[in-house]
């Protein structure tokens, strides 16, 4: 496989970090790993991934803010997919507005609909 | 019957029991004072000015019951702080029981879909089986714990239906797919008879699948032990589509319907068999209904099974006309 798609998981719960990038490897798919925001940010600029999935609650910076940054400066035209346990309405939609593509509740989807979800946007 | 029932649960100040607050925090015994005050004060002060001719008597009188008017006031305010603050807590725990119940929960729910994904390492029928137990058990809390959340919606009128265009043709299918499983352990078998060309319509995705499963787990989890056949039947019904799930279980008993869409009421046929289940689902799934300008019902013979069903207003096709 010649230029393996690029995954930057910004998670900071270690399982999921972990169910996620064995199923994404799996795939094919090359994947980097953050466990807060602020590292998150760094790694998206350096790797300039084809897509990010990003926790809301997070260490050191949260997912909004974090989203702020990446829709900022050269990473801006990366999808984002929002991954949250937060579902109140107003989260999402603030989340959407700013410049997320889509998001997924965490509790309520499998991995194989977040690969899903992944495999309809690249 | 309803006045006499009003005016005794005033009076009794049950409202106020039952939120656990005392009798000097119950705005109703509260304000009931206040009045007695008011009228008395006003006898009082008749009765000084017309005995004697003092001015500076009345002023004092005045005074002095304005001072008690304002200790039973602040008692009222005060109570209704403490009204506040018990609401605030109750949506803290909410939030709470949102994030720190579901963030383990989706972390148990993909670490098993990660092994039952791993396509390196091959493992034996009876593991499988377990880790589908897992994914089963941890589907069901996760429900349960967003049934929770909804009925904290519900309750403070926060329940918001979405406008996204609803395939239920799809959605049906997905959740026999997600159910078979289930059924197949009650050894009951699904059957689907789906109209061709069915209607969308605007709903929450995520709302209306609930109330699909909610049908269906309900159905098989009542039919008792076997051959137990379900069949679900998506149709186009004038404007609306209909949907319902006709199960030949126990039924339910006559005594019982009324009850059926309480929350927190579950069968007593149910209750005795089984620990599983909140009795949350169908006051959920009502309140998805009646936001959603639809209709939801059931008809249920005892010992031949029943029928529930709802309707929803398709997308109208207006458009088609014109052209």
């Amino acid at each position: 496989m010649e230029n393996k798609k690029k995954i930057l998981v910004i998670e900071d719960e270690a399982t999921l970090q972990k169910a996620l990038n064995d199923i994404l490897v799996q795939d094919e798919y090359e994947v980097f790993s953050a466990l807060d925001g602020l590292s998150g940010v760094e790694i998206a600029g350096k790797e300039k991934p084809d897509l990010i999935l990003l926790d809301i609650i997070l260490p050191k910076m949260d997912g909004f803010e974090v989203l702020k940054k990446l829709k900022e400066g050269e990473t801006s035209n990366i999808p984002v997919i929002i991954l949250t346990n937060l579902n109140d309405i107003d989260d999402i939609q603030k989340a959407l507005d700013l410049g997320a593509t889509t998001y997924l509740v965490k509790a309520d989807f499998h991995l194989e609909d977040v690969l899903k979800k992944i495999k309809e946007i690249i | 019957m309803e006045i006499k029932k009003f005016v005794l649960r005033q009076l009794t100040f049950q409202d106020c029991r039952e939120s656990g607050l005392s009798l000097w925090q119950c705005p109703n015994f509260l304000f009931l004072v206040m009045g007695l005050i008011n009228i008395c004060s006003m006898l009082g002060v008749y009765i000084i000015v017309q005995r004697y001719d003092i001015p500076e008597l009345v002023i004092f009188s005045v005074s002095a019951i304005s001072v008690l008017i304002f200790a039973v006031g602040s008692s009222v305010i005060n109570s209704f702080e403490q009204v506040a603050k018990a609401n605030k807590m109750k949506s803290e725990f909410v939030s709470i029981a949102s994030h720190q119940l579901k963030a383990p929960l989706s972390g148990i729910r993909w670490a098993t879909d990660a092994l039952i994904g791993n396509k390196k390492e091959s493992l034996t029928q009876r593991q499988i089986e377990y880790l589908k137990d897992i994914q089963e058990n941890t589907s069901r809390m996760i429900r349960l714990v967003n049934d929770l959340l909804d009925v904290s919606r519900i309750e403070t009128g926060r329940m918001t239906i979405g406008d996204q265009e609803v395939d239920l043709k799809d959605t049906v299918e997905t959740v026999i797919k997600e159910l078979n499983y289930f059924a197949l352990a009650h050894h009951t078998k699904l059957i689907l008879k789906v109209d061709n060309n069915i209607k969308k319509i605007k709903n929450d995705p995520v709302r209306i699948k609930m109330v699909m499963q909610n049908f269906i787990d309900n159905a098989i989890k009542y039919i008792g032990d076997n051959k137990g056949e379900i069949v679900i039947s998506l149709k186009n019904k004038g404007k609306d589509i209909f949907f319902s799930v006709k199960d030949n279980g126990m039924g339910i008993p006559q005594e019982e319907r009324k009850r059926i869409f309480e929350k927190f009421y579950r069968g007593d046929n149910i209750a005795k068999r089984q620990t599983i289940g909140t009795g949350l689902g169908l006051y959920i799934a009502k309140a998805v209904i009646d936001n959603s300008k639809g209709k939801i019902g059931f008809d249920s013979k005892e010992g031949t099974g029943s029928t529930f069903w709802f309707t929803l207003p398709a997308i109208n096709n207006l458009n088609f006309n014109i052209n």
